[in-house]
């Protein structure tokens, strides 16, 4: 009643009141299960953390140290920046490739579109082991192909030199089509004018494709560096499955820094290192992802 | 117009080749999958003698229905509650106006900053501590919510008109209806989005659930086949078989929501 006769006050704060308790169990939950998390594992790289002793003494960056002189932990970071440093221009390229050329034909084209992207929508895990059966070296599929070409037979996963490589093979192809599907709505958000402007003062395929093409989809490809530099600085589940009796590949070949993690954490226990190593994670993957944004987004200002 | 014809002959082409290169696996798995032991090793594409015996070894002799029955209980939860909580809290940042509004909104976008690996710690000291562990709930509870969510249903909500929630409200629907009732049915299309990638995410989830879960019983999918592959050595019919158990029910969905998935994966790529 109160609240019909004074509307514009009143009404106000009962909103705000709906507000708060729509927000109340999300609150709580972004609360405890993200940012406190977040801080605990700050906390936790800062202590030796035995899971199962009571006592867990403060030591100061003693944690940071220890993964800083692991050699291991190096050889996973280097992995995993030559994984995105390989990857992602692959995967971006070839995407926008194939775009362009999906693009030019009429028939068929949602028949290749969903072709290319079953890969995405298929369990990772299941795909990394048919994977690993693709470079069995005695039987595989691949083994087969080389030698009916005449070609040496390969090692790939069991060679220190070419499993990272290997790994990569099976990223780019499980992106691939996410890469297209993207690039095909950038390219279909390009309004034509623009082309036919440029045709009619005699520009050519390339001219139009360096001077219209690009600059115009240069959001779809930061965005597409972006979220591959996420993905590629996070890999895992593909290598852990791919090199699964040999973690981490020939001499830690395709370890990467997640990799590190789940060992050091959850099979060796050592929980305050493990956390320090994602603290570092975190770092480099907030440091990167920004300095794309910002080179990437300066190159369509002028 | 013949060399027209012809640059477009060449176009197929090279995408029919990368389309064979794509399927290739798929086929060599399910070529594998149907051969006898011995036939495995042997030269020959596709089995001489196609049997069934792989899947069934697969179904019968390990918990295989079980992890698929994990897997599929655990993302269906997950995402009927990504897909409440979410939206009702990008209704609320886009449509209420209250005290703190850009605070909360702030604070959930800056966790999707956070990579998973930092907080799969101390989720398991959390678990650890609570008796979560090797349960259902220990298996879940991360991935109740998404911060990713709130933002793309926040930048929908936004679209549903001012107008139409008043006009509700003088009706007398109440602020949960005007939510459940006006503004729910208008974003259909990115729900649905968000309902995709929320159960391909869960469907998929490795590193969380290859912690947390203990015993076989309690395997999710992923987990199940990496182990069980793990132990099978060099059985490639079994793995084979175990992987398109895995694969092919996937690959049904999506044939029958081909299109919807795709169009999804635009609208909220496109979105950030």
């Amino acid at each position: 009643m109160t609240a019909r006769a004074r509307p514009g006050l009143r009404l106000g704060a009962r909103r705000a009141l709906w507000a708060y308790a729509f927000l109340a169990v999300p609150a709580v939950f972004y609360v405890t299960l993200r940012l406190a998390p977040a801080v605990a594992a700050l906390v936790i790289s800062l202590h030796r953390w035995n899971i199962i002793a009571r006592d867990k003494p403060f030591v100061g960056l003693a944690n940071f140290r220890e993964v800083w002189i692991d050699p291991l932990f190096w050889k996973a970071a280097g992995n995993t920046l030559r994984y995105a440093a390989v990857g992602i221009p692959i995967q971006l390229a070839g995407g926008l490739g194939l775009a362009l050329l999906l693009q030019r034909i009429t028939r068929y084209r949602g028949l290749f579109r969903a072709l290319y992207f079953i890969p995405f929508v298929t369990p990772i895990v299941a795909a990394s082991w048919v994977w690993q059966w693709m470079y069995s070296p005695q039987f595989g599929p691949l083994t087969r192909i080389f030698d009916a070409l005449g070609l040496p037979t390969q090692a790939f996963l069991r060679s220190p030199r070419q499993a990272l490589y290997a790994v990569t093979a099976m990223v780019v192809w499980e992106f691939i089509g996410f890469q297209i599907v993207i690039f095909l709505a950038g390219l279909e958000a390009i309004p034509r004018v623009y082309y036919e402007a440029a045709e009619v003062d005699g520009a050519g395929g390339w001219r139009l494709f360096r001077s219209i093409t690009l600059p115009l989809l240069n959001p779809t490809l930061v965005f597409s560096a972006v979220y591959g530099t996420i993905i590629y600085l996070q890999l895992f589940t593909q290598v852990l499955n791919m090199t699964f009796g040999d973690p981490g590949g020939p001499l830690g070949s395709t370890e990467t820094v997640v990799l590190y993690v789940y060992q050091q954490g959850f099979q060796h226990f050592r929980m305050g290192p493990a956390a320090a190593a994602t603290v570092l994670l975190f770092g480099a993957i907030l440091v990167i992802t920004v300095a794309q944004m910002r080179v990437f987004s300066r190159q369509v200002e002028y | 117009m013949a060399a027209r014809a012809g640059r477009s002959a060449w176009i197929y082409l090279a995408l029919a080749a990368g389309g064979i290169a794509i399927v290739y696996p798929f086929l060599w798995m399910m070529a594998t999958a149907l051969k006898a032991p011995r036939e495995i090793f042997e030269l020959h594409f596709w089995p001489h003698q196609a049997t069934l015996d792989n899947f069934r070894t697969v179904l019968l002799a390990t918990q295989f229905p079980r992890w698929f029955g994990n897997s599929l209980g655990i993302a269906l939860v997950t995402t009927a509650s990504v897909a409440f909580f979410d939206s009702l809290v990008g209704y609320t940042l886009a449509k209420l106006r209250f005290p703190g509004r850009e605070v909360v909104f702030g604070v959930i976008l800056s966790t999707l900053m956070i990579p998973t690996e930092m907080l799969v710690i101390p989720w398991y000291t959390m678990s650890a501590r609570f008796g979560w562990i090797d349960t259902y709930w220990g298996i879940m509870f991360p991935g109740l919510m998404s911060a990713f969510g709130v933002f793309l249903m926040r930048q929908f909500m936004a679209g549903v008109p001012d107008e139409l929630l008043d006009a509700a409200r003088i009706d007398g629907v109440s602020e949960f209806g005007l939510f459940t009732r006006i503004a729910l049915p208008l974003v259909r299309p990115a729900l649905a989005a968000l309902c995709i990638f929320t159960f391909l995410g869960n469907w998929n989830a490795f590193l969380w659930p290859l912690i947390v879960i203990q015993t076989p019983g309690m395997r999710t999918l992923p987990v199940g086949i990496a182990l069980f592959s793990g132990e099978a050595g060099s059985s490639w019919h079994l793995i084979m078989a175990a992987s398109a158990l895995a694969v092919l029910p996937v690959l049904a969905v999506f044939v029958l929501l081909q299109r919807q998935i795709i169009e999804g994966i635009v609208l909220t790529g496109l979105r950030n």
